[in-house]
């Protein structure tokens, strides 16, 4: 019976993949722990994270800083157009200031963050894999894990905050730029209701947590897909593939799952 | 790329991630008000009711912002909204400026207008506008219409 066979191969195929996916998810698990517990060691290096912190923070300024700007812009007019048709166009500040400092600051940058630093990150330990440069450390007694991938994650977890306050700030000077030099909203209603609406607590410091926890969530995957990557060329290139998508994807999700738990029950400002 | 250089750079962006994070706490989301600039003098008011004026809203005459809006408190006594207006020192006002509160459009932003009179004596730093006139209240504007209309159509 060729059909039933092609359904039993079909079903193996699919639980076969499936049993491989958990016992891969085990496995992050598992290198998550193990690189929570060998980065005390790999700290006291501090010279190793802040050469990570160098590569992935301050080679990222220029894009994250161009891009904040140009996404402020884009946004103090976009805003501009629909507000003063309510003739609501004061609160401009308050639209650009809430939408960058509570979403689009932490998910852009993030989503840059893990496009420019995260794929390099992946393909740099990826690439040390498929060349046996971390079987040549364990050979002389150098941990890997100590030495190259929990300087690599603290310096993802450490830049990724920083970035996203700077997108956040270049963002609202563009805005300002658009929306009081260019179009001429008043300065002071500006920032005035910017001042009176935007919260410290609720808006500010989650929006640092939100960029925390992205950090978190883009160094893991970066490190941990270099590390599980398939020692050839073409394993390096899906690693990196999958650092950009799978972490892409796990901003957004997480982006909402947090939002759900920060922003439950708070009013239409 | 040496080491201090490196350093440096860290450092540098370190540094500047810190400032953003200051920016935000305190230029947006005003974690200690800035005390005011002191270029300009203080006119006091008194309102009924002020409606939805704000701290730092503008303070205008004939359109032109000439200040802004310092301080709102209730007066415990006379139940009337306190507000302290900052009005830069080139502008001076004589002791009959009425002020009132408007809004521009309908839903625009609330300020202060000032319209001056005739008098020849100017207010003092500290002074205070005795003529002001309230903020208009849409829900008590709407009473009244449907009052009236209630009144006229029992007449008839």
């Amino acid at each position: 019976m060729p059909a039933a066979s092609a359904i039993v191969d079909g079903l193996r195929r699919v639980g076969g993949g499936t049993r491989r996916a958990i016992a891969r998810m085990g496995f992050a698990a598992r290198f998550a722990f193990a690189v929570l517990m060998h980065s005390p060691e790999g700290l006291k290096r501090i010279r190793l994270t802040l050469r990570e912190i160098y590569f992935s923070g301050v080679l990222s300024l220029v894009i994250i800083l161009v891009s904040g700007l140009f996404v402020g812009m884009v946004l103090a007019l976009q805003g501009y157009d629909v507000l003063q048709r309510y003739g609501a166009s004061e609160s401009l500040g308050v639209l650009v200031s809430l939408s960058l400092v509570r979403e689009l600051g932490p998910v852009v940058a993030g989503l840059l963050f893990a496009s420019r630093a995260g794929s390099a990150i992946t393909a740099e330990i990826g690439l040390m894999k498929a060349t046996e440069q971390l079987s040549a450390m364990e050979m002389m007694a150098v941990d890997p894990l100590a030495r190259v991938v929990a300087p690599r994650f603290w310096g993802g977890v450490i830049s990724m905050p920083l970035l996203a306050a700077l997108f956040s700030t270049l963002g609202i000077y563009g805005a300002y730029l658009v929306g009081v030099r260019l179009i001429g909203i008043d300065a002071g209603a500006f920032w005035g209701n910017m001042q009176s609406v935007v919260d410290f607590r609720r808006d500010i410091v989650n929006g640092i947590i939100k960029s925390g926890v992205f950090g978190l969530i883009v160094s893991l995957i970066a490190v941990f897909e270099g590390y599980d990557a398939a020692p050839t060329a073409e394993g390096v290139s899906g690693a990196t593939t999958r650092t950009v998508v799978g972490s892409s994807l796990a901003i957004l999700a997480a982006d909402f799952v947090l939002t759900v738990f920060m922003f439950r029950g708070v009013g239409v400002v | 790329m040496n080491r201090s250089t490196i350093d440096l750079w860290v450092g540098i962006f370190v540094l500047l991630g810190l400032g953003a994070i200051l920016f935000l706490s305190l230029k947006v989301g005003n974690l200690i008000t800035t005390g005011s600039r002191g270029e300009g003098y203080h006119i006091e008011a008194a309102f009924d009711n002020i409606g939805g004026l704000k701290v730092r809203a503008p303070v205008k005459a004939a359109g032109v912002v000439v200040g802004r809006v310092e301080s709102i408190r209730l007066d415990p006594k006379t139940y009337e909204a306190q507000v302290s207006l900052n009005v830069e020192k080139q502008y001076q006002f004589t002791k009959d400026t009425i002020a009132s509160i408007l809004t521009s459009g309908l839903l625009g932003e609330v300020y202060v207008g000032l319209d001056a009179g005739g008098d020849t004596q100017m207010i003092a730093d500290g002074g205070r506008i005795a003529k002001t006139q309230s903020a208009v209240v849409l829900e008590k504007l709407i009473g009244q219409f449907m009052l009236e209309k209630s009144s006229s159509g029992a007449a008839k």
